[in-house]
């Protein structure tokens, strides 16, 4: 098929970005987008032009590393997919895919489609953890945990911090992907005994690092590749309650 | 002591308490409303005066202005903190599929501001003996105010702006406080979509009533 692709182009930080067209002729729907993309960029080098810049890793869907603004969709217009994962039969030909990087102030532009996600790593260090020598492993049946718990727990962990929900988020919040990290600590006995610590400390960054709050739209849980649910930012906001 | 006064979770959190208070003041003040619908004057004026002169509703007038203010400024400053959050805008617009009334909880809140501010003058103001007029009869002051077309569409634009606003407001003061629940958090959904419809459709119909039928 063939697609015309809008795709913000932005040399650095600090310069002006805007979007530039390029046609793209014979692309199979077997491709992922990443692969369209990459095919793009052969084309780019080809002809003697700077490469478009994106970010990837696994492109198996874990890492989080490929988020762009697709269409006007984090991710693009496939519900619980990221952008590595997205297949472009979900396209069709003649079609017209504006493509932009994710805008928050916490997430500067670094080049192109690629923004500087460090905030992430900056909350996840403060308090994404449980600060505790493990030794070797234990017995599995040594705490019970109740299935459900586990459950829910292990659902809000599979976060992988691509940056969709603030993204998504008219406010630019990082709410979904903090209570994320809250929930799946604070469900398990090994992460309550500094449950408290956690959520205050990870707020309080969050907080420093210029997202905005959490105004409830649900955009965030639309967009999650990860389908993460809002009920964590309501466990998030419980837990934040209780740790004063 | 300002991280927790100043987060945006705390912020939320008082916001939401003090919109709950808000929102609980509302069927009573409709109740008192719907007394204008009599043709005798007497019962409207008598709990109008009740509710100026009782010491119990005076405590509670000062908490319930104080609850205006709190949730007032916390709403601008951190409406101002997310526009800040997010100064470029996407180009392409978003097509994500959210909670409609959300997007301009601002915009709605604000609007509600104005109108409520044009209620001081005519009503609240007249009772501090700010602005002249007869506060032992608002009953024939309300029935004059409802015979001017121009009130009537303020009015009524207001209370659909209000409808907007708590469609989306009640539910989410829940999420805000923590409290979601896998059976009653559906069950105050419903419930607060039948609150932000049914109490403004009262306010509104005692206005349409008193301007077109009587």
């Amino acid at each position: 098929m063939n697609l015309t692709l809008k795709i913000w182009r932005q040399k650095n930080a600090k310069a002006k970005g805007n979007f530039v067209t390029y046609k793209m002729e014979n692309v199979s729907p077997a491709m992922s987008f990443l692969e369209m993309l990459d095919a793009l960029n052969e084309k780019l080098v080809r002809e003697n032009e700077d490469p478009v810049a994106f970010d990837h890793d696994c492109r198996e869907g874990i890492c989080g590393s490929c988020g762009m603004y697709i269409n006007g969709h984090p991710h693009g217009p496939v519900p619980a997919v990221t952008t590595c994962h997205l297949s472009m039969r979900y396209f069709s030909d003649g079609d017209t895919i504006r493509i932009e990087p994710w805008r928050a102030r916490a997430f500067p532009v670094i080049k192109d489609l690629i923004v500087d996600r460090s905030a992430f790593d900056r909350i996840q260090s403060e308090g994404g953890f449980i600060s505790i020598n493990t030794g070797s492993a234990p017995e599995a049946n040594l705490i019970p945990v109740r299935k459900a718990d586990a459950d829910t727990a292990f659902d809000a962990s599979i976060c992988i911090g691509c940056g969709a929900c603030v993204a998504a988020c008219k406010n630019a919040s990082a709410m979904l992907f903090v209570s994320a990290r809250v929930s799946q600590y604070a469900l398990l006995p090994q992460g309550r005994t500094e449950a408290r610590e956690r959520v205050r400390a990870m707020v309080s960054i969050m907080d420093e690092l210029g997202f905005g709050s959490c105004s409830n739209t649900g955009a965030c849980e639309a967009e999650c590749p990860k389908e993460i649910k809002l009920t964590n930012i309501a466990r998030l906001n419980r837990e934040y309650h209780k740790a004063y | 002591m300002n991280k927790i006064l100043f987060s945006s979770v705390s912020m939320k959190f008082v916001m939401a308490l003090a919109g709950l208070f808000l929102l609980l003041f509302l069927p009573v003040h409709l109740a008192i409303n719907l007394m204008l619908l009599k043709n005798d004057p007497e019962p409207f004026n008598s709990a109008a005066g009740f509710m100026s002169s009782f010491p119990v509703i005076k405590v509670i007038e000062v908490i319930l202005f104080a609850a205006l203010l709190i949730h007032l400024f916390y709403g601008i400053y951190l409406q101002i903190r997310n526009w800040i959050a997010r100064p470029a805008r996407y180009t392409t617009g978003t097509r994500t599929k959210v909670s409609f009334f959300s997007k301009f909880m601002i915009w709605t809140g604000l609007s509600v501001l104005t109108f409520l501010i044009l209620h001081f003058f005519n009503f609240f103001f007249i009772k501090l003996g700010l602005v002249p007029g007869n506060p032992d009869d608002f009953y024939s002051h309300a029935h004059a105010l409802f015979k001017i077309p121009a009130y009537n569409y303020i009015y009524l634009a207001c209370f659909v702006l209000l409808g907007l606003h708590l469609f989306h407001a009640f539910s989410s003061a829940f999420q805000t406080l923590g409290l979601n629940h896998r059976i009653w958090t559906p069950v105050v959904k419903v419930f607060a979509r039948v609150w932000s419809i049914g109490i403004p459709a009262g306010f509104a119909l005692i206005s349409l009533t008193l301007w077109l039928f009587r």
